[in-house]
């Protein structure tokens, strides 16, 4: 049985379409209206607020803590800055990818990470021998993803102690709303201008609600994770279980991925110390990886094409689909070349497009190739290009 | 300043700037010349009053062509059409409502409110609308053939939209043929009986006319107005991101990014034509600048009687211009409002405000309405389609404060008792806000600042004559290749190198861009 959040008292009060997710075993609104419409406009438009708090949260300190951490993750801690937060995907000793997340430096030795699977028992097991102590404080803390252009209007009057023009793009800052503490953090999963929200869960409802107060004059919508994934696809941001498999998962070897192969291959500091995977992964830049992650844009002339062979409107727009659909040479169906592992219709672009892994060299920005679509159960090949990712990327997400 | 280019668009809405676009992507140098100090024509958004936005005339979009939207990329440059999907209609005395949004079955739970029988009967109902839709979305990408001639071009494209119409089967043929010609009213009595639910549908059928729900012929009106399409849906209805001006502020740096070039402040009083040839344009301000291609994006009765001289034309197009019907029927009443209005009939905020308030309690009060308007009185009790922009874009207005838009009809461009003086605007005006005030009851309290628009207030600022919204009635008798006039229905004039490419051409008013686009595509073919 899913567990309430500590938001559960605010969102079940609103959530309509009763529509809920079994996030990490915690109740998550898919949707909070019966159509995802107005809450995927609040995210580009005005303000949405999605409760995240199912999240996976650890807290790394010690005297090695930056150690232990820089064991774990592809990035370079040791050039990282306090107040700086890295997004970043950890990998075994074969270099295939666990899981990616956030990592916050809250002090020298003090860090927070994120992921969306338990990740305790690999900490501590890669911390063997250092001094260092990894706490799940999952429960210890509530999430709040603030996302959209008035998002930083809203904090600017519930949260005080922080300077919000100068908070940078991936730093966080500490505050106080109505005297209690907080941690912001300039992170999301849109693409837009957003920002997460860390409190304990004690004040979680206080925090919603001084959120609503404030933001309903900004347009602000409580928002689900449903209108979310099609945002976070027009980011080009992966899922986990979705986009790949992590390693630990996985059930057979070509199942698992390294980073340079679904797109994280920039979040690799090959120059810095030894970290878990290093070897395999020198290996792989040497010979090449043998998977690419990809943006596809469809041909929009083609899928209403597609449509009107059944006498149908070409009807794509909706929530994004995670049913991977195959990817064949442009013009060869015998030739399977990857898949597109979520799609959907992009309501700010009007295009349909997608996100996958391809083999290459087929990978290449401005590659056609063909994606299967289905339009009245029958099987349609639909020419689509490889174009770079994000798709949607609003300069205000960093300004 | 240089004054010699490839095309000259007259008139910067949004017609004007579509074309503009289409001609700059065929490598025109293109210049549009728009008289006001913003490019929008009546899609414009101004800040009236400090803080507030209003979308001053047209406010929402739903028939925008998509093909438009891909062709010149316009997400790009800005497009974005937020929803807008519910409808609330209060009953007369404010104190009950019908209530229509995305919730399908709470829909029909509240259509069965007032009838049962309407609840069942309204999936039908949008079964039909959605094949109507289907069938004449075809038409809106075609440049009219015309029945009367034997030119071949024209007989193919009749065999074509022939072979289209035929795909539909017998039953869907026939409610087309009722669509074409009977009153909204009727057409919509056929399925409904509630009154709530049969005013506020019929009311499509009389937004821009000088008609009423019961006139034959508005019954077309309303599928014009359920030909819209967003992302695939028809008869989806969007609210662009700023306003209507913000679509504008979309077209118009699209059209820059293909190299044309928008000149505002500059009025065209004369289009220079010597020998049957159009070779440029006079300003108001005497200035002359020359191009092979001038394309007008203004109604007829500009184009054809005011910007060239009548005798430099056929009698027969003079005439039917002259007939044109292009009075104006509709007002505006924008409001900047202290905070949210609050309805009687439902309380408190809530997303039901983020949709249309359709003030169409029954059909008797919108044809009383039309009475009013047909004898030369503006609407006692005027029907209102009324939005919130403040609500679907925050950027409207202050955190807190919201704008109001109200559609008005019937304010007759011509009244009985002479002109429309400030009095009788204020009167207008004031009627409005009663009517508001049946379901708002708080409204005048909240009230910052009125803008009141009449048809004569809508000529006088945007130029479009006599004020009629869709630069010419959307009759039967006006429509396809009659629109504007048979024989000349096909974005040509003729004057050589001039070119029609606004809403008083096929496939007519709201904001299309269809107009636009096919009259720039004619003008680059050429061949006259």
């Amino acid at each position: 049985m899913p567990l309430p959040t500590p938001f559960h008292t605010r969102t079940s009060a609103v959530c309509e379409s009763y529509e809920w997710r079994n996030w990490s075993g915690y109740l998550s609104a898919g949707i909070y209206e019966m159509s995802h419409d107005r809450e995927y406009y609040a995210i580009r438009n005005s303000a949405a607020l999605i409760d995240v708090s199912p999240l996976y949260k650890y807290e790394i300190t010690g005297p090695d803590a930056a150690r232990l951490v820089d064991r774990v993750i592809t990035r370079d801690v040791t050039r990282q800055k306090i107040g700086q937060i890295y997004y970043t995907p950890w990998c075994d000793s074969d270099g295939k990818v666990i899981d990616d997340g956030t990592v916050s430096r809250l002090d020298t030795n003090h860090f927070r990470i994120t992921s969306a699977d338990p990740n305790w028992r690999w900490f501590k097991d890669v911390g063997y021998g250092l001094n260092a102590d990894v706490v799940n404080v999952s429960d210890d803390l509530a999430a709040l993803s603030l996302q959209g252009p008035r998002s930083r209007a809203i904090l600017q009057e519930v949260v005080s102690g922080i300077d919000f023009a100068n908070l940078k793009y991936f730093h966080l800052a500490h505050g106080q709303v109505e005297g209690f503490p907080i941690t912001v953090t300039r992170t999301g999963y849109t693409g837009d201008l957003g920002y997460e929200l860390w409190v304990r869960p004690e004040y979680a409802e206080r925090l919603w609600d001084r959120l609503i107060e404030h933001g309903t004059g900004h347009d602000i919508l409580p928002a689900g994770i449903i209108p979310m994934d099609i945002a976070r696809v027009e980011a080009g941001l992966i899922m986990i279980a979705v986009d790949y498999i992590s390693s630990q998962h996985a059930v057979i070897e070509s199942q698992k991925s390294s980073p340079y192969e679904i797109g994280l291959g920039w979040a690799v500091s090959p120059r810095k110390g030894d970290f878990i995977g290093r070897r395999a992964l020198a290996k792989e830049r040497e010979r090449g990886s043998l998977w690419g992650f990809v943006g596809v844009q469809y041909d929009w002339a083609t899928l209403e094409r597609l449509f009107a062979e059944e006498d149908l409107p070409p009807h794509v727009a909706g929530r994004a689909s995670r049913s991977a659909v195959p990817v064949y040479e442009a013009g060869n169906s015998s030739h399977h070349i990857g898949q597109i592992t979520t799609h959907t219709f992009s309501p700010v672009l009007k295009q349909y497009i997608g996100i996958g892994t391809l083999l290459n060299p087929h990978t290449q920005i401005g590659n056609r190739v063909d994606v299967e679509v289905t339009v009245e159960f029958k099987r349609k090949r639909c020419p689509a290009t490889i174009v770079p990712t994000p798709f949607f990327d609003p300069p205000r997400k960093k300004a | 300043m240089n004054n010699q280019y490839d095309a000259i668009v007259i008139g910067g809405g949004h017609n004007g700037l579509v074309a503009a676009a289409y001609l700059a992507r065929a490598g025109k140098k293109t210049l549009v010349l728009e008289k006001r100090y913003l490019v929008g024509g009546a899609s414009v958004t101004e800040e009236i009053f400090p803080g507030f936005k209003f979308t001053v005339f047209s406010y929402v979009v739903s028939l925008f062509r998509p093909e438009i939207i891909r062709e010149l990329n316009l997400p790009a440059h800005g497009l974005t059409i937020l929803p807008l999907e519910s409808t609330l209609t209060p009953t007369l005395d404010g104190r009950d409502y019908l209530y229509r949004d995305g919730d399908h079955y709470q829909t029909l739970r509240n259509i069965a409110r007032f009838s049962q029988r309407d609840a069942d009967a309204y999936d039908e109902y949008a079964r039909y609308m959605y094949f109507m839709a289907k069938a004449v979305r075809y038409i809106m990408g075609i440049i009219p053939p015309d029945p009367t001639t034997f030119n071949p071009k024209d007989m193919m494209g009749l065999v074509d939209m022939a072979r289209h119409f035929l795909n539909l089967d017998q039953d869907q043929l026939y409610v087309l043929a009722k669509l074409m010609t009977m009153s909204a009213a009727d057409f919509v009595e056929q399925w409904f009986e509630s009154e709530p639910l049969k005013a506020t549908l019929s009311a499509s059928g009389i937004i821009g006319t000088f008609l009423g729900p019961r006139s034959p012929g508005t019954a077309y009106v309303l599928l014009h107005h359920y030909m819209g399409e967003i992302d695939g849906a028809y008869r989806a209805w969007g609210f662009h991101k700023g306003g209507t001006g913000g679509l504008a502020q979309t077209l118009a740096r699209a059209a820059e990014a293909q190299g044309a070039e928008i000149r505002c402040n500059a009025g065209v009083s004369k289009v220079l034509v010597k020998n049957g040839r159009a070779y440029g344009v006079v300003l108001e301000n005497g200035d002359e600048i020359h191009a092979p291609l001038v394309l007008s994006s203004l109604d007829p009765k500009q184009t054809f009687l005011n910007l060239v001289e009548p005798n430099q034309l056929p009698d027969d197009l003079v005439g039917a211009v002259r007939r044109f019907q292009t009075l104006g029927s509709s007002g505006k009443v924008n409001l900047a409002l202290d905070r949210l209005p609050e309805l009687a009939c439902r309380p408190g905020p809530g997303r039901h405000l983020a949709g249309a308030i359709s003030m169409s309690p029954n059909l008797d009060i919108i044809e009383q309405a039309y009475d009013d308007a047909k004898y030369g009185n503006f609407s006692r009790r005027p029907y209102m389609d009324v939005i919130i922009p403040s609500m679907i874009d925050p950027d409207m207005a202050p955190p807190g404060k919201h704008v109001m838009s109200c559609f008005v009809q019937y304010a007759p461009y011509k009244l009985a008792d002479g002109e429309w003086t400030d009095e009788k605007r204020e009167a207008f005006g004031d009627a409005v806000v009663n009517v508001l005030e049946t379901a708002f009851p708080d409204i005048k309290d909240i009230i910052l600042h009125r803008q009141v628009l009449t048809p004569v207030d809508i000529e006088r600022t945007t130029g479009i004559t006599q004020g009629n919204i869709f630069h010419g009635e959307l009759n039967l008798s006006q429509l396809f290749f009659l629109r504007p006039a048979a024989g000349y229905a096909k974005y040509r004039t003729p004057i050589k190198g001039y070119y029609q490419c606004g809403s008083g051409t096929h496939p007519g008013g709201g904001i299309m861009g269809a107009p636009g686009r096919l009259g720039a595509l004619e003008a680059l073919k050429g061949g006259h």
